[in-house]
């Protein structure tokens, strides 16, 4: 059930289906929010995937968001699973069943260490966020009896109602012969506590493994099962919800959406070096290109990354690369010789939070204006920044059409958030024919009509005869279609001029071509901006890039609480939706900008690009390394647009309008 | 059929096809060593029977990197140091190009060395041309990777304290398949050189001294030279490892005493390119990966395919 539209635009009537309200904090079976944690390298990770898509396949809807250090052995991580009977679009406000796998890395305690206890991390640290009347299981087989006495524990429980439940996960699973199936164990306690059917549980893990390892593990999550009612007594009311699907559904993140785009868009060439969280891009085609007749290389760092996408894309092949922002600095040259050179190329920046290495394992919206503005000169690139799995998808197979269309460099900017978090599609939203088609691209018997100088070299870059700024291109080892690319200025066959005339005549050129872009975003497909709320609301609140999901659910829940608010998330970044958001804008009387880093960098950029609206435009930031939560920007929008007098309670930051 | 019938085109080839009717002038100063590497390369493509529209030529920044502009074949004039992987992927991209690196002692061993090195290991099948005058020239003289320690520029007012790069051993170390010195004042010994390089299956490195009579006045001219496969001096196996290694630190050690040595140092006729080692491992197809989008035939692999493994 949607609750908002794709490419929905103003003017427009669109019939909207609305849940009955739920309270915030709910603690009925309508939504269930399992976190299990434990350390890095205690495979929480694939725990946690093969359990979310129990749920998928159970009928529910799932969204997943991962925290992990940046460590490989040892460190406290979680994975949260929100899973209901309808579309989930964001991680929930906190959550309501714990399984605490304890830290079996962790490292010794020591008084002066800032470390503190790391072993009793992954139950110590999960309890702010626990919902009233949680379900918490812990591993007292991990934990020491010692250290629950020192997190108060009951009394804690008993102050907010929660259900604990120690467990020797560890035992059991040693008792079967192998100590990393407490994992399982967790996994089968979770589903008795939460009346689940083992069924898709099962299946997954046949899927998995085979032989003596299953027949354990099964054993294993069969008598974790059982122990819920013969040993565990059940004082709780929450229970797995139920739900049913139309059609067959996908668990995919935003890295596989990204990575399908780029195989869907006929791009069969990625360079690349390794960098959290851009890796996962990079992996995943590596994985799927030999397959495919493709080429994938890694190479020494990624200023040859970028070179090697530009050079396969000179040579003919649809080509990409990527990086996170560190990785992406090491871009900024050859980003500029694609501009300068009019070589097609896609590359991706999955932001982390900054500056420098920053925290390499936690999501921040702080690289916009890096991606927008880096490399010397006038910019003259594309860049979308998709704010779910399906935009993803979409806008990453955009970014490969106009790229080769117009001969421009185009970025895809995301983020940890939606890089790692899983969610599920339509398997039919990927049901698409691919698109290798080169764009402006000449063959030999084109060439033949193209225009050549006396000489016989072609007119590559022909500013006289250019169509929407584009000339069109040739490669190397075409008959008839010899010319030189250059990053400095250069005249029709492409050799360094500097002449004034042909200098202006080619910039202007090269910057024609996004307005035409522009033209054709808004006139000829789809919005990629996304609108949520009612048309006529008051107020509005805009965002861009991962934070969409949050933003939206919180847009409905205002509009339940009686507030009048509608949303817009803007993918657009250049050329700049300019149209849209000034038609958002003027529709209400103020907004509040959300996203994820200190500076305010998107509102920064709407006030450059539209050059009015500052004082209708306030900003609510969260730079801490966590995304938002729903609730986060409900109290965001209460405190700030409604005027109500106190601070907010979660770590954000309310920057006020322009002149305020 | 292919869709770049330039390759491989079997005709009648006249040298001044490769001087280019819009810039048949280069700007090099008079005297300047580029004009041997210019030279050697028109003389050498037709005689290995190349064509100007089969052959990518990649360069860098500096005066060597006006090459292409000079030379007219398919041209790439890249960013400071970045011309190997641009080349690379051009290789990969369509490995029936005939594809030439080339670019100056700074561009090559100095801000793009990170790059030589791995080009050279990777055994990338192309030739590299590094123009090696001891200087920066078109930034008007300042101390370069090659130049002797003592040398004094603008940037280095009392002399450099660094020794300068061994380009031949690094090279050797790196893992090129061809390693050749020659000299812009030997134009015959430069053509054979030239040849053999593109000729080689494998990562050819040719570092061509050429003086710099504007910027590096000092130095000599390279003559004169003594080619140590003429040489009764010098007899080494230059499928030999160990005895290239040898006399590639000889002739490193004594260039900047006034002794000039060229010739070849190694080749290495037996290991596969990067393409043969890719295709090996089965992560690269037999055709072009560029012929297949002209390829109105050719069935295109679907995401829908992959998504098995998440439902």
């Amino acid at each position: 059930m949607a609750i908002y539209s794709k490419g929905f635009r103003h003017g427009e009537t669109k019939i909207r289906i609305r849940l009955a309200a739920r309270p915030l904090i709910s603690m009925s079976d309508d939504e269930l929010i399992w976190r299990v944690s434990g350390g890095s390298g205690d495979g929480i990770d694939s725990t946690s995937q093969n359990f979310a898509k129990a749920l998928m396949r159970s009928g529910l809807d799932v969204f997943t968001h991962r925290h992990y250090p940046s460590r490989i052995r040892g460190g406290h991580t979680y994975v949260e699973i929100r899973a209901a009977a309808d579309e989930v679009q964001s991680r929930g406000d906190g959550y309501n069943f714990l399984l605490a796998l304890g830290d079996s890395f962790a490292r010794n305690p020591q008084e002066e260490a800032y470390y503190g206890n790391e072993e009793i991390k992954p139950l110590s640290e999960n309890l702010d966020e626990l919902r009233e009347g949680g379900v918490i299981v812990y591993d007292e087989g991990l934990l020491s009896e010692d250290d629950i006495a020192e997190l108060d524990l009951e009394e804690r429980a008993e102050e907010n109602g929660w259900h604990v439940y120690p467990v020797d996960l560890r035992g059991l699973a040693k008792e079967h012969g192998r100590e990393v199936m407490r994992n399982t164990a967790g996994v089968g306690v979770t589903a008795g506590l939460l009346d689940m059917e083992l069924e898709h549980i099962e299946d997954l893990m046949s899927d998995a493994m085979g032989g003596d390892i299953l027949e354990a593990n099964l054993e294993i999550l069969h008598e974790a099962y059982e122990m819920v009612g013969d040993e565990i007594e059940v004082e709780h009311d929450l229970r797995a919800p139920e739900g049913e699907h139309d059609a067959e559904q996908a668990l995919l993140s935003g890295s596989n959406a990204i990575a399908y785009g780029a195989i869907d868009a006929g791009c069969r060439f990625i360079a690349g070096y390794p960098m959290t969280p851009w890796t996962d891009v990079f992996t995943i085609l590596s994985q799927n290109f030999p397959q495919m007749g493709g080429v994938s290389e890694q190479v020494e760092d990624e200023i040859a990354a970028a070179a090697l996408a530009v050079g396969a894309s000179h040579a003919g092949v649809k080509a990409m690369s990527g990086s996170s922002g560190g990785g992406f600095a090491l871009m900024s040259e050859p980003l500029g010789l694609a501009e300068m050179t009019e070589t097609p190329v896609v590359l991706v920046e999955s932001m982390r939070a900054g500056p420098s290495t920053g925290m390499p394992t936690k999501p921040e919206q702080a690289d916009l204006e890096h991606v927008l503005y880096t490399s010397q000169g006038d910019s003259q690139r594309v860049v979308f920044a998709p704010g779910t799995i399906e935009e993803a998808y979409e806008q990453t197979r955009l970014a490969f059409d106009i790229a080769w269309d117009y001969q421009i460099p185009a970025i895809v900017i995301y983020d940890q958030k939606l890089s790692g978090e899983n969610t599920n599609v339509d398997v039919d939203f990927f049901d698409r024919e691919v698109s290798p088609d080169l764009g402006s691209t000449l063959t030999e018997d084109e060439l033949k009509e193209a225009a050549h100088d006396n000489s016989g070299k072609f007119k590559r870059f022909n500013y006289e005869d250019a169509e929407d700024g584009v000339a069109s291109r040739s490669i190397p080892g075409q008959k008839g279609g010899r010319y030189l690319a250059t990053g400095n200025e250069h005249s029709p066959v492409g050799h360094i001029s500097e002449d004034p005339d042909n200098r202006v005549a080619q910039m202007e050129r090269r910057l024609e071509k996004l307005e035409k872009i522009r033209e054709e975003l808004d006139e000829e497909r789809d919005s990629t901006q996304t609108y949520f709320g009612p048309d006529e609301a008051e107020y509005g609140i805009i965002t861009w890039g991962s934070s969409q999901g949050a933003v939206a659910e919180a847009v409905d829940r205002l509009n339940e609480n009686g507030h009048s608010v509608k949303g817009l998330s803007v993918s657009d970044m250049i050329p700049f939706a300019e149209r849209e958001v000034t038609e958002f804008l003027e529709s209400v009387d103020e907004a509040m900008v959300v996203e994820m880093n200190a500076t305010a960098q998107f509102r920064g950029l709407m006030q450059k690009e539209l050059g009015r609206f500052g004082d209708k435009m306030t900003s609510l930031l969260k730079f801490n390394g966590n995304p938002f939560e729903p609730a986060e920007i409900v109290e965001g929008y209460e405190v700030n647009l409604a005027d109500e007098d106190r601070q907010p309670e979660a770590q954000v930051r309310i920057e006020p309008a322009a002149g305020d | 059929m292919s869709a770049f019938n330039a390759i491989g085109e079997e005709r009648e080839i006249d040298r001044d096809e490769f001087t280019p009717g819009v810039e048949p002038q280069p700007t090099w100063c008079p005297g300047c060593g580029d004009f041997g590497v210019l030279k050697s390369l028109k003389q050498a493509l037709p005689e290995v029977g190349k064509t100007p529209e089969e052959v990518l030529t990649v360069t860098g920044i500096g005066c060597s990197g006006k090459l292409n502009s000079y030379l007219d074949t398919y041209g790439f004039h890249t960013i400071h140091g970045r011309s190997l992987p641009v080349a690379r992927a051009a290789k990969l991209a369509n490995p029936e190009l005939e594809v030439i690196a080339a670019g100056g002692d700074g561009d090559g061993y100095g801000i793009g060395g990170n790059h030589f090195i791995h080009t050279a290991r990777e055994n990338h099948d192309m030739t590299y041309i590094v123009f090696n005058n001891e200087i920066f020239g078109l930034t008007k003289g300042q101390t370069s990777p090659t130049s002797p320690k003592g040398h004094k520029s603008k940037t280095q007012p009392s002399g450099s304290a660094k020794t300068p790069i061994r380009p031949l051993s690094q090279s050797l170390t790196a893992g090129a398949t061809y390693i050749a010195r020659t000299a812009a004042v030997n134009p015959n010994q430069a053509k054979e050189i030239i040849k053999e390089a593109i000729e080689h299956d494998g990562f050819a490195h040719v570092d061509f001294l050429t003086q710099c009579p504007t910027w590096n006045k000092d130095a000599r001219q390279y003559v004169p030279y003594i080619d140590i496969q003429e040489s009764d001096d010098y007899d080494h196996d230059v499928n030999d490892r160990a005895e290239a290694a040898e006399i590639m630190r000889e002739t490193e050690d004594v260039l900047n005493e006034g002794t000039v040595l060229t010739g070849r140092y190694y080749v290495d006729d037996e290991s596969p390119s990067y393409t043969q080692e890719k295709k090996a491992v089965g992560e690269m197809p037999d055709q072009p990966v560029a012929e297949r989008y002209f390829d109105e035939d050719a069935e295109w692999e679907r995401s829908y395919d992959l998504l098995e493994r998440h439902t």
